[in-house]
């Protein structure tokens, strides 16, 4: 598979503050790549790198097998998206989507050729008489990727696109997003801080910490097997349940003692033990796997119910089915799928494989 | 603690915008009762009326068994908070509690001994004599409300405390808030926006649009039956899907040859729109079976503990909710079937439930 963009060994200081830090990608060609982290992890910092405009203070960006380090934005032929809209206020949708056609000089049979593949593609048709002040925010921001799509550019650059919608039309969008890469087949390099974003649309996800690569992974990777206990609790929602513990023939908590499924670990070492709370069950099958809990809180949400247990001095949440019925207070036993359990050192906080 | 009573409320403001009309509620003693509806629907103007900070332009509060109408907020025996970090940041826990009891000059004893009170039911006495900023989030929060205790508010109101929370503390700080509510029976009147946080934290939930009562019920009823599709559209992600219906043969047909079951109380040839939650479908590759509609996935997100699908079919695009085993690919031909018993369904013109 060849790269559309490979960053190597980027570092990037602002000051005293270091944003990036030795970091290493690889964007496969035609890939929804997805950069997560939360704010200040260097995410919009890598992504304005890539787009040439921040210099690195040291590294190298290549597009497509090109060495780019010092080429120019106009030069790489990157587009790019924010999450404000930055439309013309006095255009119509259609001249705000051939602004750049018409910066370039094409003749206008071309403008309009592109403009109109463009709304077809985006199900704006309707919409390209309209002035920005005669639509929605969801309108807007499809006209603004318009604008990005009417190029035909190496590869597509957002920042954070769908943060200032709201939630019934973030979801839209998603959808929406996912639909348009493939149909374009291009690569798309998107940033994010929502994890649901970034699982619900992405080939690959990138989790980004302070100015470090933690993770790459297929979003069911990062899922399944996170490699370090940022990442695990940093993706999934509720996030993963962490108890402590120390690993020996068991793993042994405050209160709880479980087997242990084979996590190689030598003489008493303290670890963490991390449970995601669809794999605790309060049905319980296989009592050598069993907590010992009281319940904290129950929260139904409609298609599941949460419920808060405090196991010792730990709080931890199941996933229940709706149907649920539980007091606060009362003594509950979860069992654990110990197929499906991480452990985390307790120092480096790496995952520790099994054996 | 005590009840609240909300009777033929209604609220003008000057420029002739009607924020609640005709709303009546009966929140019990102890409950922890729910406003729920986007921007405008009234429920911040009702809380205001409630708290006295709005005086209404008719009807009436009752608070316990005394009619509010022209009490200011100081007199109503209400605890408002707004945002639980309001703590103040050079004062222990201790003092941060005792404060309004101080500022209405309460004599030192009694300050003590509710200060007590409240930090041991709340489980905060190891923390007294520390400052809030060596605390937990949830520890805070904690503090704000036995703040708010001392006292012996006869309801608790809530504006949307969480807001401004990142994902992972609102989820903490909820269950925190009604693991406390619960435990004290609280009368607690919390408006928000957020159907999640109003499905997990109300025992019972107040739908509101327009300035009306949409529907008004426990999270596990607003959620099996929303009364109109307003509340069909408000509860639940991703939403129900709402979907055009013959009732045939004791069943409801939708396009593309989807097989519904049928409530009662509807007759052959009604037209209806069914409300189908995205769990109450599944998707798979069989091409014989008769119920089921065929569709195309156009897209699929999946979410680690479970996957979403999107499809296109004759019958709209619905959402299907699976787990996430379920390997079906974009642009993939599949097959879609209702599961289970017959889902609400709505009159297209009333937008309401029909039948049972």
């Amino acid at each position: 598979m060849t790269s559309a963009v490979v960053a190597s060994g980027i570092s990037k200081a602002f000051g005293d503050v270091t944003a990036l830090d030795d970091l290493d990608l690889d964007i496969p060609e035609g890939a929804f790549f997805v950069l997560l982290g939360p704010s200040g992890a260097g995410k919009t910092t890598t992504l304005r790198v890539i787009a040439g405009l921040e210099k690195p203070d040291s590294g190298t960006v290549h597009l497509t097998g090109i060495d780019a380090t010092g080429a120019s934005p106009a030069e790489r032929d990157l587009a790019m998206v924010f999450q404000s809209y930055a439309l013309y206020p006095k255009q119509t949708a259609a001249a705000n989507i051939a602004s750049p056609l018409r910066a370039r000089k094409l003749p206008k049979a071309e403008i309009d050729a592109q403009v109109q593949r463009v709304a077809e593609l985006l199900h704006i048709e309707k919409l390209m008489e309209r002035k920005p002040s005669q639509m929605s925010g969801g309108e807007m921001q499809r006209v603004a990727l318009g604008r990005a799509l009417v190029r035909n550019p190496r590869a597509f650059l957002m920042d954070e696109p769908l943060t200032n919608l709201d939630l019934k039309l973030r979801v839209e969008m998603r959808t929406e997003l996912t639909r348009i890469h493939r149909s374009l087949g291009r690569t798309f390099l998107y940033v994010t801080n929502d994890q649901v974003e970034a699982m619900s649309m992405a080939d690959y996800v990138a989790v980004l910490r302070a100015g470090r690569v933690q993770q790459v992974g297929s979003p069911t990777e990062i899922y399944d097997r996170p490699a370090n206990r940022w990442v695990a609790t940093f993706v999934g929602s509720p996030r993963m349940n962490l108890l402590p513990c120390t690993v020996n023939g068991r793993l042994d908590g405050t209160g709880w003692s479980l087997p242990n499924p084979g996590f190689g670990l030598e003489g008493d070492r303290p670890a963490l033990l991390g449970v995601r709370s669809e794999d605790l069950s309060l049905d319980v099958r296989d009592e050598s796997a069993a907590l010992d809990g009281t319940v904290y809180a129950v929260e139904p949400l409609g298609d599941r119910t949460l419920v808060d247990v405090e196991i010792g001095d730990r709080r931890i949440v199941i996933k229940a089915p709706p149907t649920a019925s539980l007091e606060i207070g009362q003594h509950v036993r979860a069992s654990v799928d110990l197929d499906r359990i991480h452990l985390f050192d307790a120092d480096t906080e790496s995952a520790i494989a099994r054996r | 603690m005590a009840e609240v009573l909300v009777k033929r409320l209604r609220k003008e403001f000057p420029d002739g915008t009607v924020a609640v009309e005709e709303l009546n509620l009966e929140i019990a003693d102890g409950e922890l009762f729910v406003l729920l509806g986007p921007s405008g629907c009234g429920k911040t103007t009702t809380l205001r009326c409630i708290a006295g900070l709005e005086e209404e332009t008719s009807g009436h509060i009752v608070i316990g068994d005394e009619v509010m109408s022209g009490l200011r907020p100081s007199q109503r025996d209400i605890a408002m908070v707004f945002q639980f970090y309001a703590l103040y940041p050079h004062m222990t826990v201790r003092d941060n509690m005792a404060f309004p009891l101080r500022a209405a000059k309460r004599p030192a004893s009694e300050v003590a001994e509710r200060v007590d009170e409240a930090a041991r039911m709340l489980r905060l006495e190891q923390f007294l004599d520390r400052r809030p900023s060596r605390l937990s989030g949830g520890e805070q929060q904690r503090v704000a409300l036995g703040r708010a205790m001392v006292r012996h508010p006869k309801a608790f109101l809530m504006d949307e405390p969480l807001t401004n929370l990142d994902a992972e503390l609102r989820a903490d700080m909820r269950a925190e808030l009604k693991h406390v509510q619960q435990r004290l029976s609280s009368t607690m009147i919390y408006v928000t926006h957020d159907q999640t946080e109003a499905m997990a934290l109300g025992r019972r939930i107040a739908i509101m649009n327009n300035g009306r009562l949409e529907q008004l019920g426990a999270p596990m009823e607003v959620y099996a039956r929303p009364a109109t599709l307003f509340a069909a559209r408000f509860i639940g992600s991703p939403p129900m899907n709402l979907i055009e219906a013959e009732v045939t043969n004791g069943h409801l047909t939708a396009a593309g040859g989807l097989k519904i079951a049928a409530p009662d109380g509807i007759k052959r040839g009604d037209r209806v729109i069914a409300g189908v939650r995205p769990e109450r479908f599944t998707v798979s590759d069989s091409t014989s079976d008769p119920d089921a509609a065929r569709g195309r996935v156009v897209s699929r997100e999946a979410l680690g503990d479970e996957t979403i699908y999107v499809l296109e079919t004759e019958a709209g695009l619905l959402n299907v909710r699976m787990p996430p085993t379920a390997r079906f690919g974009e642009d993939q031909v599949v097959s879609v079937r209702h599961e289970g018993a017959a889902p609400p369904v709505y009159d297209p013109q009333s937008e309401r439930l029909v039948g049972r």
